[in-house]
């Protein structure tokens, strides 16, 4: 096995490999949970978002396969993951501002509505197989599989990378953006300058989603590149934890999606050179990370730096 | 001539309100389901009732169902209680299967050393203090560090799913056993056993005591009043001079160990060993319980029993109607969904508000 003949350099590049191939979800959803949330609300759904995403891009790709040919049909399952992702999202946006209905509730619900919808709908594509993302093949240069298969970057990852600092841009120089700013830190001040904090959050709980939901199109046309129940472990969640740690700023929210990448790929890369007793808690590694790092930057006694002022409070 | 709206007085509209605006929600949620599978190519209402059947139809079916309303109802606890307190807390799966895991690890060695009442009490036990300590911990760090409860519960759900992963596959392994990595099976005598005469084993009880005492709890005590007290409004507690450190612990100590005994109880009761069979969607079914019934333990008994129907009934959706599994999550989601709107609707409605307040 050509594994076997790297030794243990097997595993920092299978972290590396697992870190390029594996950031891009979290990348997605956490900007799109990022977006949400600086409007004064919490979108626990996205996790339903992200696996209704997957969905609907496995099945959208491998329904117009015929007609829209390999290259152009994935294209269209990600205009449909965010498409789908909008719709849940619009569910939530306007569930979410009713009186007295909690933001976290409905995004529970929406993680069983979500996730329930995606099983039911992706029942017929479990086992076809769906045309994939072409890849930009960078490692073509080395001899050695396993560069070569880690170098095999997604479009769509490059296309996270890209929205990031654009996002970051936008909440800072735009119109749009303080609106949406003001929206999450002073409900009452944004009122006062005649926005309309509805509208605004639907708007940014919709975008949001639609983020969210090409997220859910990383994990089905890109890596693991399947469809199955069981593709999304928790990363809609985990965007919630990273979103704090990146303390609300989208390019730190690029940083924090590529830490979370590689602690997902440590289990792997350690089963890939042989080390396997303790696979299942190198997989946990991803959520360990998260506590600690929630237990570190949290404080009681101030607020975290960043933070939108009206974020889970009631109006 | 008097009308019915003068004839009802306003404290006894108030309780019509909190009883009809759920139901009428559920109702809404029947609707929605039914155009649901309408879309899908079922009949509607043949769909109501295979559910009914399956459910609630015939004595075998109403077995079926308390079956799975038992963890249900106490998994649900494992939200409701916090939640008085004012915290979400979805970590029941978590608590779940420590409490399961802990459930079995003295099962194994206790055997048959101890008498078999004896060793279930020990057995329930090492379920509550593990699916407690698991859910405190989320509480500990929010009261002492600040983090978000209903994350960090959520988080701990997966360190415990691995944990119990690594353990099956690891340490704990019976080779013997091929299907699936899985612990040893617990000796027959400390089995739970079954009601007389059913095929409902005693987890049902264990359910409908733990509620009762439960609602006495939050609604009859000095504690309960001092938890509710704190979920009113924290600042005020404080001021008050409420201990709001030791009441976050203790409750959330309550609900965890509540879903603790859920997963000793399916381990003892229906797996027989642990492994993974054991994370079966009891936890985030019993978050909707829980919520459904405004996290009332009275009412979680009703809900659970509801929900437990609507699970029996997933096997013959597939068989009957040719409609995936994943119906049942979809139906779940719908019945969450309206109870939350409902919510909004309180006060609303004008024949619920008292005569002068338009």
């Amino acid at each position: 096995m050509a594994a076997e003949s790297l030794g243990l350099w097997g595993i920092p590049l299978g972290i590396i490999a697992g870190t390029l191939r594996g950031s891009a979800p979290f990348l997605f959803v956490s900007l799109g949970e990022c977006l949400t949330e600086k409007s004064g609300k919490i979108n626990l759904g996205l996790e339903g978002t992200l696996l209704m995403g997957a969905m609907s891009a496995y099945g959208v790709s491998y329904l117009s396969e015929g007609w829209a040919g390999p290259f152009w049909a994935p294209w269209l399952g990600v205009i449909a993951a965010g498409l789908s992702g909008m719709a849940l999202g619009a569910i939530h946006g306007w569930l979410s501002q009713q009186p007295r209905v909690n933001d976290v509730a409905t995004g529970i619900a929406m993680i069983v509505f979500g996730s329930g919808l995606a099983f039911f709908l992706g029942k017929p594509f479990i086992q076809p197989q769906a045309p994939q993302l072409f890849t930009f093949d960078w490692g073509s240069w080395s001899s050695i599989p396993q560069i070569q298969a880690a170098l095999k970057i997604s479009p769509l990852f490059l296309l996270g990378v890209a929205i990031a600092p654009l996002l970051h841009w936008f909440f800072r120089y735009t119109r749009w953006g303080l609106y949406i700013r003001a929206v999450g830190d002073s409900p009452q001040a944004a009122r006062a300058m005649g926005i309309s904090t509805f509208k605004v959050r639907m708007a940014s709980i919709v975008a949001g989603s639609f983020l969210a939901g090409i997220g859910g199109a990383c994990l089905s046309l890109y890596y693991p590149g399947v469809w199955t129940e069981r593709i999304s472990s928790g990363q809609g969640l985990m965007a919630v934890a990273l979103v704090i740690f990146a303390k609300w700023n989208p390019i730190q929210c690029l940083w924090a999606s590529m830490l979370f990448g590689g602690a997902q790929a440590i289990g792997p890369a350690f089963q890939a050179v042989g080390v396997d007793s303790y696979y299942y808690l190198f997989n946990a590694a991803p959520y360990i990370l998260t506590l600690l790092i929630m237990v570190v930057t949290c404080s009681p006694q101030r607020t975290l730096v960043g933070l939108p002022g009206a974020l889970g409070k009631e109006e | 001539m008097v009308s019915l709206s003068q004839r009802v007085s306003v404290p006894a509209r108030r309780s019509l309100e909190a009883i009809v605006l759920p139901v009428a929600a559920l109702a809404v949620a029947l609707i929605i389901f039914g155009c649901f599978c309408a879309l899908a190519g079922a009949n509607p209402f043949a769909v109501y009732g295979s559910i009914y059947q399956a459910a609630f139809g015939r004595w075998s079916a109403w077995q079926n169902t308390l079956i799975r309303a038992a963890p249900l109802m106490l998994t649900a606890l494992c939200t409701a209680l916090p939640a008085r307190l004012g915290l979400v807390i979805i970590g029941n799966e978590g608590a779940l299967v420590m409490g399961g895991l802990a459930a079995v690890v003295v099962g194994l060695n206790v055997g048959t050393s101890l008498p078999p009442l004896v060793a279930q009490g020990a057995m329930a036990l090492a379920g509550m203090v593990a699916g407690g300590l698991w859910i405190m911990l989320a509480g500990a760090l929010r009261h002492y560090r600040g983090v978000n409860e209903t994350i960090s519960s959520l988080l701990l759900n997966y360190i415990a799913i691995a944990l119990m992963n690594h353990l099956v596959e690891g340490p704990m392994r019976d080779t013997s056993f091929v299907t699936k990595p899985s612990s040893a099976q617990l000796d027959p005598s400390i089995v739970l056993g079954t009601i007389p005469g059913t095929r409902i084993h005693f987890g049902l009880l264990y359910g409908l005591i733990v509620c009762v005492l439960a609602y006495y709890l939050i609604q009859r005590t000095t504690f309960g009043f001092a938890a509710r007290t704190a979920g009113g409004n924290i600042r005020a507690a404080r001021i008050a001079g409420l201990p709001v450190g030791k009441l976050t612990l203790a409750v959330c100590f309550l609900g965890g160990s509540a879903a603790g005994l859920a997963g000793m109880v399916e381990v003892a009761a229906v797996q027989k060993r642990i492994n993974e069979s054991v994370v079966s969607s009891y936890g985030y079914a019993g978050i909707l319980v829980a919520f459904v019934s405004r996290h009332n333990p009275l009412a979680t008994v009703l809900v659970a029993v509801l929900l437990g129907g609507i699970l029996a009934s997933g096997g013959i959706l597939q068989r009957a109607h040719d409609l995936p599994d994943a119906t049942v999550l979809v139906f779940q989601g719908i019945v969450f969904l309206c109870v939350l709107f409902s919510d909004s609707l309180y006060g609303k409605l004008p024949w619920f508000r008292e005569m002068g307040e338009n």
